[in-house]
């Protein structure tokens, strides 16, 4: 087992508590921040870790810290986005499931890095019970004076509040999350201007993923350049995968990123193999908007070479051959599945979230999901898989927020890799709506 | 000031004006449609995406491209950028991705559509879309939706260009109508049942891109191409009284607010002149209005695009070159 940077104390019993989650060290890097260091420091600590956002982009969180605006007499805020609703991931959940206090410690440092005295937790609609243990856990820090006005004698003021989502994974989006934040309807803004410079309640604004946001504790207690070990190249750090699909032990692991994807996927220590000894057949290694890999390319390169769980490995290829590490929701897939099947499922979900401000995606998205449900369901014709992929480039790249590509990327790679097992469905229509109807290769026998 | 190159064609605008305004100012065919975009309207374009370009050098300070296609109505200009539109291939077939985009729910009811003749999206399939459609599936429907005795709306004509909520944000007291839904199911609507009733409300139609508000005064009464337009003006207490009369011989068929060639209004008018005031002696005639804005229907192109603008491959950057001309 390697190093353990959030998931160290999760199994400890009561560590949703102040009192044993403090027994454990906690709320160190409070008072270490407030008490010996400036907010730049902390900031250059960051930078120095070499940190990237853990939401899915996986820009640098130091730099995006840096790029705040620090216009005189305005407010800024940092807003935790717990907006987590991207299919296949969980692990947000889980963490503040678990340990609501690391992440209220890394709100607390991190705002006061930013120089924020308000911040916000904007969390998914859907997760009002972690909600309340959340506020539970707020409201315990409060009481011990680590939250609220002049914190630990410090003379640091800092507000934290809960918000919850109503369930629209556009939300995730920062810009439409801070629409929400304000009471509006959930539309991503126009960029620029980005959210640093004009965010929430038009003042500067930070925006990080839950992951990001609680790692920064272990940064200011051990310092920057101790993450920086951590990992490999420009991959620090440890992250959280949200592992689903065909394994034997699905779940969160936490893991040193640089593991191999074949030991990440085989290993007890993790994954624990496919499920019942079948084939794998491919993997979503970052959520569903990222490019699906088949087994041959999730394991090696197209290079050769062996795939690393890390940014850097994960997208070498490019979209060609690659895919991305994106939150780091590892879905994995075994012989039996259909990728058909399951690329409408995902075109579906797009349909539903797209939130219809711009007109690529909003009516893309529908048309990809309106064709694939017909391949799926035996009345494709031969050149839909081409009008598949002219629609995808079409989105991809021309709308206001990630969304499109993210609709666009899993259609586009679904048939670059699988065009056979599209044709075979279009082709053979009869067999391929039988239930668990499954091409495979050349050879193909169907199992009933 | 900052210097800009567009399309070849250098031009010199004010600091902080978007890249679209500053191409109107060059003018003629290179400049980039809009169909959400509204001058008059703040925090309106951005949407649509019709409008897109290539920046191929970011400023003069920085001369690095921007990676993706960017919005022109709503990207501010930088000294020294470079942009291309119609020199640019992949410009022009993400345009026309765009448009097939808009079309595919769409009715393409045109020939019982009383916008015909002055649709923005008309016009812009002619210019940039295909002559077939791909889309096969069902088209989105709504039903009619009874906004009150002047507007009706037709739900299945609208591209969700946001300018007739904007409008009724920025120019009338209060908003009743909005945008509900999301995705392809979101639709223009008032929630509840209700009148949108207001001085300024029938502005409105004329913001409208399409035909989905229309005016209830003149819905089904002719076609735009047979009337004609006069500038007319009266003493309005609530507004400038500036209109333009649609007239067919001695009758006034619709008013409406005076429009530019981008089919920009120049002053908003009132409910009182718009639908009330439909005689010759309600008004002063000034004379006929120049109508400078090209349509498929007045200008008699049917069988080709108004502005036949050729796709060259392969264009070196920010070439200067001889532009097609209208």
């Amino acid at each position: 087992m390697g190093i353990k940077i959030l998931t160290e104390h999760i199994n400890v019993p009561g560590i949703e508590t102040l009192e044993v989650y403090r027994k454990h060290g906690g709320y160190r890097s409070v008072e270490k921040a407030l008490k010996t260091m400036s907010p730049d420091e902390v900031v250059e600590e960051v930078k120095t870790s070499g940190l990237r956002g853990r939401g899915g982009a996986g820009f640098p969180t130091g730099m995006k810290w840096s790029f705040l605006a620090k216009p005189e007499g305005v407010p800024r805020y940092l807003v935790c986005n717990a907006d987590e609703s991207e299919p296949g991931t969980f692990k947000d959940r889980y963490f503040m499931e678990k340990t609501p206090h690391s992440l209220i410690e890394g709100m607390i440092t991190s705002s006061y890095a930013l120089g924020a005295n308000t911040s916000y937790i904007y969390i998914r609609g859907e997760l009002m019970f972690v909600l309340r243990i959340l506020e539970k856990a707020i409201a315990e820090a409060y009481a011990a004076g680590l939250l609220g006005k002049n914190i630990l004698g410090s003379g640091y003021d800092l507000d934290l509040h809960v918000a919850p989502g109503g369930g629209a994974y556009i939300c995730g989006e920062e810009t439409a999350l801070l629409e929400s934040l304000e009471g509006k309807r959930g539309n991503p803004r126009n960029k620029p201007p980005f959210p640093a410079v004009k965010g929430l309640f038009a003042s500067p604004t930070v925006v990080n993923n839950v992951e990001s946001i609680a790692s920064v504790p272990w940064i200011v207690n051990n310092g920057g350049a101790e993450y920086a070990k951590i990992g490999i190249g420009r991959s620090t750090g440890t992250k959280l995968f949200s592992c689903s699909g065909n394994i034997n032990k699905p779940g969160v692991y936490e893991i040193e990123l640089g593991v191999p994807v074949e030991e990440f996927i085989y290993s007890d220590e993790y994954c624990g193999g496919i499920w019942k000894g079948k084939q794998l057949k491919a993997v979503v290694p970052g959520g569903s908007s990222v490019p699906i890999l088949p087994a041959n390319l999730i394991t090696k390169t197209a290079a050769g070479e062996d795939r690393l769980m890390t940014y850097e490995s994960l997208s070498d290829g490019g979209f060609v051959s690659g895919s991305m590490l994106g939150s780091g929701a590892f879905i994995v897939f075994d012989e039996d599945q259909c990728i058909v099947r399951n690329t409408w499922n995902y075109a579906r979900f797009y349909h539903h979230e797209s939130c219809g401000q711009c007109s690529p995606c909003r009516e893309g998205t529908g048309w990809m999901e309106k064709v694939l449900h017909r391949i799926e369901h035996g009345h494709g014709h031969q050149q839909d898989i081409d009008l598949l992929v002219s629609v995808a480039k079409q989105i991809e790249g021309n709308t206001i927020c990630p969304l499109g590509d993210a609709a666009a990327w899993p259609v586009a790679s679904a048939i670059r890799h699988f065009r056979d097992e599209f044709e075979w469905h279009i082709k053979h229509p009869k067999e391929a709506i039988l239930p668990g109807a499954v091409y495979r290769g050349q050879l193909a026998t169907i199992e009933a | 000031m900052a210097k800009i190159t567009f399309d070849g064609i250098e031009v010199e605008v004010e600091d902080g004006t978007t890249i679209l305004q500053a191409a109107r100012k060059i003018g003629g065919s290179v400049v980039p449609p809009a169909m959400c975009y509204y001058t008059p309207l703040k925090g309106s374009g951005g949407k649509c995406r019709v409008c897109l370009v290539k920046v191929t050098q970011g400023s003069a300070k920085d001369p690095r491209p921007m990676p993706k296609l960017v919005a022109s109505c709503i990207t501010p200009v930088q000294d020294g950028m470079v942009v291309e539109n119609t020199t640019n291939e992949d410009v022009l077939n993400a345009r026309k991705g765009i448009v097939e985009m808009l079309l595919i729910n769409h009715p393409l009811d045109c020939p019982i559509c009383d916008q015909a003749g002055e649709c923005d999206l008309q016009d812009l399939s002619y210019e940039h879309g295909v002559s077939a459609t791909r889309y096969e599936e069902e088209r989105r429907k709504f039903n009619k939706i009874d906004l009150g005795p002047y507007i009706q709306l037709h739900m299945t004509r609208c591209i969700l260009c946001y300018r007739c909520v904007y409008t009724a944000d920025q120019i009338t007291a209060n908003r009743v109508h909005g945008v509900l839904g999301r995705g392809d199911a979101a639709e223009i609507g008032t929630y509840i049942e209700n009148v949108i009733d207001n001085d300024f409300s029938g502005n409105v139609i004329d913001v409208c891109p399409v035909g989905a508000l229309t005016d209830k005064t003149w819905r089904f009464k002719n076609r735009v191409w047979f009337t004609k337009p006069m500038d007319a003006h009266r003493d309005c207490p609530t507004c400038s009284g500036k209109v333009t009369l649609w007239t067919r011989g001695e009758e006034v068929l619709r008013v409406t607010a005076r429009k530019d060639q981008y089919n920009e209004v120049e002053e908003f008018i009132c409910n009182t002149c718009r639908f009330d005031k439909k005689e010759t002696k309600d008004w002063t005639i000034e004379g006929p209005r120049h109508i400078e804005r090209n349509s498929v229907i007045s200008a008699n192109h049917y069988e080709l695009p108004v502005l036949n603008v050729p796709i060259v491959p392969n264009l070196p950057s920010s070439t200067k070159k001889n532009l097609p001309q209208e």
